[in-house]
């Protein structure tokens, strides 16, 4: 895109700053889009699960419900409790819906397609998912008010305990991979399986790895059943309790945002990003975007049907799972990964 | 553009670094503590030390800050009582900022005196020229320093050993204990049983 804007006639300074500029509304408006309508899938799938018929009523089949929703939340009061630290209140859902968005400058959504290819992608995803922590936190304390506090100490220890698996998990893919570039080890799982399969999911010693990704990234972006910051029946609704309007919105779009960012992980590195699924001509002809995105939504449908499914976790089976079962299992195949590489790939010589 | 950068981010870290002194709520310091730590990591990326500005803000910004915050948000600090030790602490406090800044001017000192020397003299664990720093740290720390890290690493696993051992307590006696083997091995048909006890017996669960 720089070429473009110099070939308009342009400083080459001033070029790539227009350029990407341009790139990240290329990426943040659709995917505010894309949030809205993700929302409406949600709860479409959530109710054609539970056998309800969900958002019908607002433009063809409930198509526009998302964004009403959005307009009411825009017109209504923001309220803000008089106890609260009204600095860091008013930072927290800020701090959340940025932090959903900048993780997306390193996701590639086709060959080439991507704001910043930058040689440590994974590590930024993992550094800025670190951060996310820190809205809900931030929220709790500030709000002032017991069930958002207890909201913020339960996020901040989930989030904690499951980055650590996940931080092992992404050390496996990169142990096969052999970079931290995302697009690089997108294009490492052109035909992992027998030179057909496109994806690390298929391979004895990664799939397992991709089930307790799948099962940490639902616990990371806080969805059922690991939604014990916003518990409703012990917690009001957690660290959102005291935000109303845009505020509240702002979480709700954040929250979102990251779910897609994790959908779009696990396709990226276990399912082959945007190569088809399987080596055939004819699935070329479907540019790579179309099929990054069916997979993510795959993967959304994923998470909205465990979270139509299945009930939530008490607060000590999760960290059991979290640092009992998932850190000792990830840390293991770390170690039999590497084992089986440096026998394999780089024959057993140290 | 790379200067300004520079200079936006070194003194955003300046600010926030002092702030972190100045501010009255210590939930604000440690926020601006994070300011700082995030500020240095874009430095790093300034400097084309990619890998390391990302473990910072991973290891640091991620974990070790969410800590601090857990911990200062969890205890009801008492301002007062804090700033009455605060003449106590300075001549500590100034010793171990002196003791950072000689640090600091020997290090560059001996840095512009000529450069260290990284790798073994075969060229076995050599810096590679024209690789991404995440390959140099590699090679370099585990060919060169492979047994200092390995110690480092030790270290800290003793360290860590320990920190569990010294509060970890026995509870069993006190508490109701859950065994999570049965707990999972429960199966619906014998979850429920039809039980009619005598008046003042209750269930053994």
């Amino acid at each position: 895109m720089t070429e473009f804007f110099i070939s308009l006639g342009m400083d080459a300074t001033w070029a790539i700053v227009v350029a990407s500029i341009c790139g990240i509304l290329l990426i943040a408006l659709p995917l505010m889009l894309a949030v809205a309508m993700i929302i409406y899938v949600d709860r479409k799938v959530w109710a054609a699960i539970n056998l309800r018929r969900g958002p019908n009523v607002v433009g063809p089949f409930g198509l526009l419900q998302s964004f009403a929703d959005g307009l009411k939340v825009f017109l209504q009061e923001t309220i803000i409790p008089s106890a609260s630290n009204k600095g860091i209140f008013l930072l927290a859902p800020i701090i959340t819906f940025t932090v959903a968005l900048v993780a997306w400058a390193v996701i590639p959504f086709d060959a080439g397609v991507v704001l910043a290819d930058i040689n440590v992608g994974l590590l930024y995803i993992l550094a800025i998912s670190s951060l996310s922590v820190y809205g809900v936190t931030m929220a709790g304390w500030a709000s002032n008010s017991k069930y958002p506090f207890f909201s913020a100490m339960r996020a901040a220890a989930q989030m904690i305990s499951y980055e650590v698996s996940i931080g092992f998990i992404l050390v496996c893919v990169v142990l096969y991979a052999g970079t931290f570039n995302l697009s690089a080890i997108v294009e490492m799982q052109r035909g992992h399986g027998f030179g057909f399969v496109n994806g690390y999911w298929f391979n004895l010693l990664l799939f397992p790895m991709w089930v307790v990704f799948f099962i940490s990234s639902l616990a990371e972006t806080q969805r059922v059943p690991f939604d014990l910051t916003e518990a409703e029946s012990e917690l009001v609704a957690g660290y959102q309790t005291e935000y109303s309007s845009m505020a509240f919105a702002l979480f709700w779009l954040g929250e979102y945002a990251n779910i897609l960012l994790m959908c779009a992980l696990n396709t990226l590195l276990f399912f082959g990003g945007w190569l088809p699924p399987v080596e055939i001509e004819f699935l070329y002809w479907v540019p790579g975007i179309v099929w990054f995105l069916l997979k993510t939504f795959f993967f959304f449908f994923m998470f909205s049907w465990v979270m139509a499914t299945v009930p939530r976790y008490r607060y000590d089976q999760l960290m059991r799972l979290g640092w009992k079962v998932f850190l000792p299992m990830s840390l293991i195949f770390v170690v039999v990964i590497s084992g089986w590489l440096m026998l394999t790939r780089y024959g057993g010589a140290a | 553009m790379t200067v300004f950068a520079f200079y936006l981010f070194a003194a955003l870290m300046l600010a926030s670094g002092a702030l972190t002194i100045f501010a009255r709520n210590p939930v604000h310091s440690v926020l601006w503590l994070i300011l700082a730590f995030f500020n240095a990591a874009g430095l790093m990326v300034l400097v084309g030390a990619e890998f390391l500005a990302m473990l910072l803000v991973v290891v640091y910004v991620g974990a070790v800050a969410v800590l601090f915050l857990f911990v200062v948000m969890m205890l009801n600090i008492d301002f007062a009582e804090m700033r009455a030790g605060f003449m106590k602490n300075a001549p500590l406090g100034v010793a171990i900022a002196v003791i950072l800044l000689a640090e600091l001017v020997l290090g560059i000192g001996a840095y512009r005196a000529g450069k260290i020397a990284l790798g073994t003299p075969d060229g076995s664990a050599a810096p590679l020229v024209g690789e991404s720093n995440v390959e140099n740290l590699g090679a370099l720390l585990y060919g060169n320093y492979l047994f200092l890290f390995e110690t480092a690493g030790i270290i800290l696993l003793v360290a860590m050993v320990g920190a569990i051992v010294l509060t970890h307590r026995e509870q069993r006696s006190t508490r109701g204990h859950q065994d999570i083997a049965k707990q999972n091995a429960r199966n619906p048909n014998e979850a429920t049983r039809n039980v009619s006890p005598e008046v003042g017996k209750g269930v053994e669960l």
